[in-house]
């Protein structure tokens, strides 16, 4: 049986439902995200498993014992449930010293005090704060901070972590460490963790598996790579990284750009499926667009930016825009020329769903 | 459209020598940046130019005219040099409505009223802002408020146009869009730009030509985009304009080697020094599973969605580099942590070790 | 275009410079250094000795003993209501919240003295209503209370001062971060303990900084110890000054014991400020909240509806009771009658308000008096906080520091020091005219208008000026244009801060009245002082519905500015 089981969990805020009837299960040591842009429902779903917020329909049980279940009107308060949880603005006491932050929730267990002193040294070591221990965290830096409320979430050693966004306020440079750093820690000490975050390239790193959301459902439950592969619609296209779409009309076996008079013919493939729906969205990586001189779509390049390490070039594909990336050493074609788009690994939905 | 002559400046707030002996040229018509890390002094040099601030010692002309001399007395006021100016916070005036906000210039320059009407309207949609004439600035969105600066800056047709970062408070896909905008105005009206930001990204962007200044106000190197990243003068460019890896290699007879390994390196330096340091970049690295190169070990992996990116050790040095996953994908080079690849490199830029102090590399 | 201009040295930045600090040195400092000069010289030589004496004498180290009971209970007593109203607000469950925050706030808005002036009427041993009450209709032998005691001046007091903590709290209440007490309650903290190891703590710094507020005001304050403390010989040091002043009709010697007195006060002001930094600079964490989630509240259960109760309990009591009271007597045809309706008449606010030359000219005096005091330093305060904020001459840390001096001189000192400095010691004498009031007031409010005017010039970034400089626009185009539109809200939020309070003040003008010119508050306690008890509340109901009047057409004249 799977570790953490959301069945059906649903919130409402007035008219609006912020999370509709989601239902995940997490295994134990496993590094779950939630990913989606800002209102999705990802924090607010966090926040029910973590007690703050109460469920409006479905349950939560962690290992055997049930968290929060609607219809049968229980709810266990947030200092009952045991996790160990980090926020986006660190949430660390500046009144309390780097080791009383860390030791509070030993202490609020009430704990003997050598005891306490053990773990907490711990927790502080691990997370390499033992030289600050007696400071105030107000001295620390960004990083310092996050480092505190991890060590302070640790240190009662909870089988679940619970992060809402917790690298956002940090500098990109940190960001990558701190990533490192608590995956070492999940290595180390095997917690599940539940990662919320709106930054696709860090769930990617970070996640055994990921779940897209947008508007309170579920877009798609899978591995960063296959999210990334095969995105499930054209929203989980869209949001993991930069992308194009072009959208064609489809005669029988000829496939056209739509838009700007002379529509330009496409040499590309379509799934059987569309030929019937006469329109499609053509969806690919700018990453993964060559320049080829036969067998392309042809178009004019508008725009060629020199960006050092890569070229942006912006291609005018009769009257849409597709976005090329390419290595600053791969050959290109120069601005106002034309130029043969070959689409690598296209992907095809029909408006706002896949195709099948 | 005027040109911008910078001779000999210098500027000191009290015991602090922010400029010394800076000299520059801008030329008429082109879009021309100073790159450097915060507090370097470039914002300094932009007010010096605009006339907020007066130099110790030097000359400024714009176009024909000396409108600073320390050794002269002369300064002209900053609405007596022609110019518009973008700051980074905007500085678009809260109590006004947006038409009000660009048409300013034009009723201090005592323009007719119909005229001034066109103008403004003209304006308005070459920032795309048109039927927000008359917002308020309090109700425009972040970007909005830029264009409208923007806007400004430009009715009255000055001979140059001076910004200060004006994209670091916009997200990433905002600043995209700007620097993409400023970009096809200024091509559009031939104006001059003089461009101010220590983000190397727009800088390599929009530039016809650039200058990187170190933190202690010295100009390091002039150039167009690509001469400046293909052929930086010395390591501080090299380090500012993108990710730099660094692998220490000392020479004996006989060829290079890397330090630390032995392993030898396929580039030779020129010059007679023992120790150096081969820079490149990310995107000079080519990885491999066999074959020739330097034997190095993964140390992490990071799937990024359209990257990999991999921090790679060889013989204690580390180095990072990226490759597009589908391409990792199709070539069999998605390598997980501590697994063996081949490196080749295609291209070095050699600098000599001692030059760059240890913890900045 | 024009020829560039020579740079200039001697210019517009330092004659406004040396202007400001011209006005503040004559107006607040002279004042101020004029009593610490009185205090320790006499005849022309340092004299310490002098100045010992009268401190040992009993009724001043008396006075002072009084002062600091007094506040010191005060301030205990407010600081537990002012922080248990404000938890109740912000972090339960307590019906009506937004309503009762603003009721909360109305305490504000009644003139402590008139408090007082009502509490006598109720609580008076031999005279008060309810102790009548109590003992007609109870049938007890004796009153029950008795408000001429310390208990009865302190409870008072609290009444109406209380808000000063209630806000501070509220405010960082519910500014504070809530994820600060939801990592708390994570880390498996219940409740109780989070209120106790968290949100106190954090929030300690608001207590302090609105505790020490009001240990500074009551120290300094006339009214309430004056209308209940007199009588019964029960001094503080404002009340001590005013009597030894008043009695002796301005003899050398009482001038004298007064400046000891003021010095005193002063002192003990500046220790408290001194405290107050200190306490704030080490204190004063950055708690404020990003996101919108609502903080913890505790359900208050059973307790709801008894609490909100209590509330409207207390509001009743400590507000619509007293004032109810005043305008019951007001209307009295002669004090002591029962209230019946045809006991109750309007003739004496009619008589007030247009007949009776005294009370006429005490409204006039106040509303004029404040108007001009509004006026004059919301300009000078304009022109002095754009030195000090925006020019880069050298030497405004001086304008700085003489600014802000007044805060901590307390009224009493400000009056008397006036009377040293423009009684004719340097050849001008405004001794019992309107415009010795007026001086007076000028120095007292100066650092409210600087710190209005300040916060809102700050506001106009430099930046602001220079793109209108960039656009065209000379140094003064740009200041009409740009910083004058922008700074107007600041300048008017100065007036208003200075127009009401100088119109219901008492503990200055006390001092400073003469026969023609009283203001409102002095007019009030001196019919209160003679026996005109029924003038008196009369005059005191008419200055609370002006007060309400103007606060309240403020209020939406502020709101409508604000939303346009």
């Amino acid at each position: 049986m799977s570790y953490v089981r959301l069945v059906n969990v649903t919130k409402r805020f007035g008219a609006v439902t912020a999370v509709d009837h989601l239902t995940i299960a997490i295994e134990r040591g496993e590094c779950f995200s939630m990913l989606g842009p800002s209102g999705c429902g990802k924090t607010t779903t966090l926040r029910m498993v973590a007690g703050f917020e109460d469920l409006d329909d479905g349950e939560i049980h962690v290992g055997e014992r049930l968290l929060s279940s609607r219809r049968r009107n229980f709810y266990l308060p947030p200092e009952k449930r045991g996790f160990g949880m980090v926020f986006q603005a660190f949430a660390v006491w500046p009144h309390l010293s780097v080791y009383e932050n860390v030791a509070f929730p030993l202490r609020v267990r009430k704990l003997g005090s050598t005891e306490i002193d053990r773990r907490t040294r711990e927790a502080l070591d691990h997370t390499s704060l033992l030289p600050v221990a007696k400071k105030s965290p107000e001295d620390l830096s960004g990083g310092g901070k996050q480092r505190v409320a991890l060590a302070r979430a640790l240190a009662i050693n909870p089988d679940v972590m619970l992060l809402d966004e917790p690298l956002s306020s940090l500098d990109p440079h940190l960001r990558e460490e701190m990533r490192f750093e608590i995956k070492d820690l999940q290595r180390k000490f095997g917690f599940s963790i539940i990662y919320v975050t709106h930054d696709q390239a860090e769930a990617m790193a970070l996640s055994d598996r990921i779940l897209v959301m947008n508007l309170g459902v579920v877009q798609q439950v899978d591995t960063p790579l296959q999210v990334y592969q095969n995105p499930a619609n054209r929203f989980v296209f869209g949001f993991i990284g930069l992308s194009n779409f072009l959208e064609v009309s489809i005669h029988g076996d000829a496939v056209r750009v739509s838009g700007g008079g002379d529509d330009p013919a496409v040499q590309v493939v379509v799934p059987a499926e569309l030929k019937a729906a006469g329109r499609a969205v053509l969806a690919s990586r700018p990453a993964e667009i060559d320049f080829a001189g036969q067998g392309a779509v042809r178009g004019v390049v508008k725009r060629c930016v020199y960006l050092g390490d890569l070229i942006d070039y912006r291609i005018d594909v009769g009257g849409q825009e597709v976005r090329v990336q390419k290595n600053r050493r791969a050959p290109g074609p120069r601005e106002g020329e034309a130029c043969g788009l070959v689409f690598v690994r296209p992907h095809w939905y029909l408006g706002e769903e896949k195709s099948s | 459209m005027a040109s911008v002559q910078l001779q000999g400046i210098r500027k000191s707030y009290g015991d602090n020598t922010v400029l010394r002996d800076l000299s520059l040229t801008v030329n008429d018509g082109e879009c021309f940046t100073l790159l450097g890390p915060s507090g370097c002094g470039k914002t300094v040099l932009l007010r010096l130019v605009a006339g907020f601030e007066r130099p110790d010692a030097g000359s400024i002309r714009i176009g024909e005219r000396v409108v600073s001399d320390a050794a002269a007395s002369v300064s002209a006021a900053p609405n007596e040099r022609d110019l518009g100016v973008v700051f980074q916070d905007y500085a678009v005036w809260p109590h006004m409505t947006v038409f009000d906000n660009i048409a300013y210039p034009l009723k201090l320059a005592k323009v007719t009223q119909t005229a001034l009407r066109a103008r403004v309207m003209d304006a308005v949609g070459q920032v795309n802002l048109r039927g927000l004439e008359d917002r308020m600035p309090s109700q425009l969105s972040g970007g909005q408020q830029q264009r409208v600066a923007l806007a400004r800056a430009l009715v009255a047709k000055p001979s140059l146009l001076l910004l200060d970062e004006p994209l670091c408070n916009l997200d990433a896909g905002l600043r995209e869009e700007m620097r993409f905008e400023i970009k096809e105005i200024q091509k559009n009206l031939g104006i001059t730009i003089f461009y101010v930001t220590h983000d190397q990204e727009i800088a390599l962007a929009i530039s016809d030509r650039m200058a990187i200044m170190d933190e202690k106000g010295v100009i390091r190197q002039i150039g167009a985009p690509d001469e400046i990243f293909e052929q930086p003068a010395d390591d501080f460019v090299f380090r500012f304009m993108g990710v730099a890896n660094f692998l220490p290699v000392h020479r004996q007879p006989g060829g290079g080697w890397v330090t630390g390994g032995g392993q030898r390196f396929p580039w030779e330096p020129d010059g007679d020094a023992c120790a150096w340091l081969a820079g490149f970049r990310p995107s000079d690295v080519r990885l491999g599973r066999d074959g020739e190169g330097l034997r190095c070990r993964v140390k992490r992996a990071s799937f990024l969605g359209a990257m990999m990116d991999y921090l790679i050790e060889v013989d204690g040095a580390q180095f990072r580099t990226q490759i597009e996953t589908h391409a990792a994908l199709a070539q069999g080079l998605m390598f997980g942590e501590s697994e063996a690849c081949m490196v080749t490199l295609h291209s070095v830029h050699w600098f000599k070790a001692g030059e760059i102090p240890e913890g900045r590399r | 275009m024009r020829a560039p201009t020579p740079s200039r040295g001697i210019g517009a930045a330092e004659v406004i410079l040396g202007l400001s600090v011209g006005i503040l040195v004559v107006v607040v400092a002279v004042p101020v250094l004029i009593i610490f000069f009185n205090a320790f010289w006499v005849n022309g030589q340092f004299n310490l000795a002098d100045t010992l004496k009268i401190l040992r004498e009993p009724d001043t180290y008396t006075a002072l003993l009084n002062s600091l009971f007094i506040a010191s209970g005060v301030t205990v007593m407010s600081t537990i209501i002012g922080t248990f109203f404000a938890w109740l607000v912000t972090r339960t469950d307590l019906p009506f919240k937004p309503a009762m925050r603003v009721l909360f706030l109305v305490p504000f808005m009644l003139p402590s003295f008139i408090g007082a002036l009502a509490w006598k009427m109720l609580l008076s041993p031999r005279a008060g209503y309810i102790n009548r009450f109590l003992m007609d209709v109870v049938g007890l032998d004796g009153p029950v209370f008795d408000i001429y005691t310390f208990p009865g001046i302190m409870a008072v007091e609290t009444m109406y001062l209380f808000p000063f903590v209630f806000i501070q709290v509220c405010g960082a209440l519910e500014r504070m971060d809530p994820t600060l007490e939801e990592s708390a309650r994570i880390s498996g903290a219940s409740l109780f303990t989070i209120t106790r190891k968290i949100t106190i703590p954090l929030v300690r710094p608001s207590i302090l900084s609105g505790a020490l507020l009001i240990m500074l005001y009551s120290m300094a304050h006339f009214g309430t110890v004056a209308v209940l403390g007199i009588e019964v010989g029960i001094f503080n040091i404002p009340t001590l000054i005013y009597e030894k002043i008043h009695q002796s009709a301005g003899s050398f010697n009482s001038i004298r014991t007064g400046t000891v007195l003021a010095t005193v006060l002063v002192i003990t002001a500046a220790l408290i400020m001194f405290i107050q930094s200190k306490v704030l600079s080490r204190g004063r964490y950055q708690i404020i909240a990003g996101k919108s989630f609502r903080p913890v509240e505790t359900k208050l259960r059973a307790l709801r509806m008894p609490m909100l109760v209590f509330c409207i309990a207390y509001i009743g009591f400590t507000i619509v009771l007293p004032t109810v009271t005043i305008f019951m007597v007001g209307g009295l045809k002669t004090y002591g009658l029962p209230f019946t309706a045809e006991n109750l008449t309007l003739a004496n606010y009619r008589y007030i308000l247009f007949d009776w030359k005294l009370t006429r000219d005490a409204i006039w005096n106040s509303v004029t008096l404040g108007l001009a005091a509004a006026l004059i330093t919301m300009f000078a305060g304009v022109m002095i906080s754009y030195v000090i904020v925006k020019m880069k001459v050298r030497g405004k840390g001086i304008l700085e520091f003489l600014g802000m001096l007044p805060f901590s001189v307390p009224g009493s000192v400000i009056a008397l020091g006036v009377i040293l400095a423009w009684s004719g010691k340097f050849g001008i004498n405004i001794y019992n005219t309107v415009w010795i009031i007026l001086v007076a007031y000028i120095a007292r409010y100066m650092a409210f208008s600087l710190k209005a005017n300040s916060a809102a010039l700050e506001q106009v970034h430099d930046s602001l000026v220079e793109a209108a400089r960039a656009s065209g626009a000379g140094m003064g185009q740009a200041l009409r244009d740009i910083v004058l539109p922008l700074v107007r809200p600041g300048m008017f939020a100065a007036f208003f801060l200075i127009f009401l309070p100088a119109l219901r003040e008492l503990t200055v003008s006390v001092l400073l009245y003469g026969p023609t010119t009283r203001t409102i508050g002095v007019a009030i306690y001196t019919l209160n002082e003679d026996g005109e008890t029924v003038y008196s509340a009369a005059l005191a109901g008419i200055a609370l519905m002006i007060i309400v009047t103007a606060q309240t057409l403020i209020g939406r004249f502020t709101r409508a500015r604000t939303a346009s």
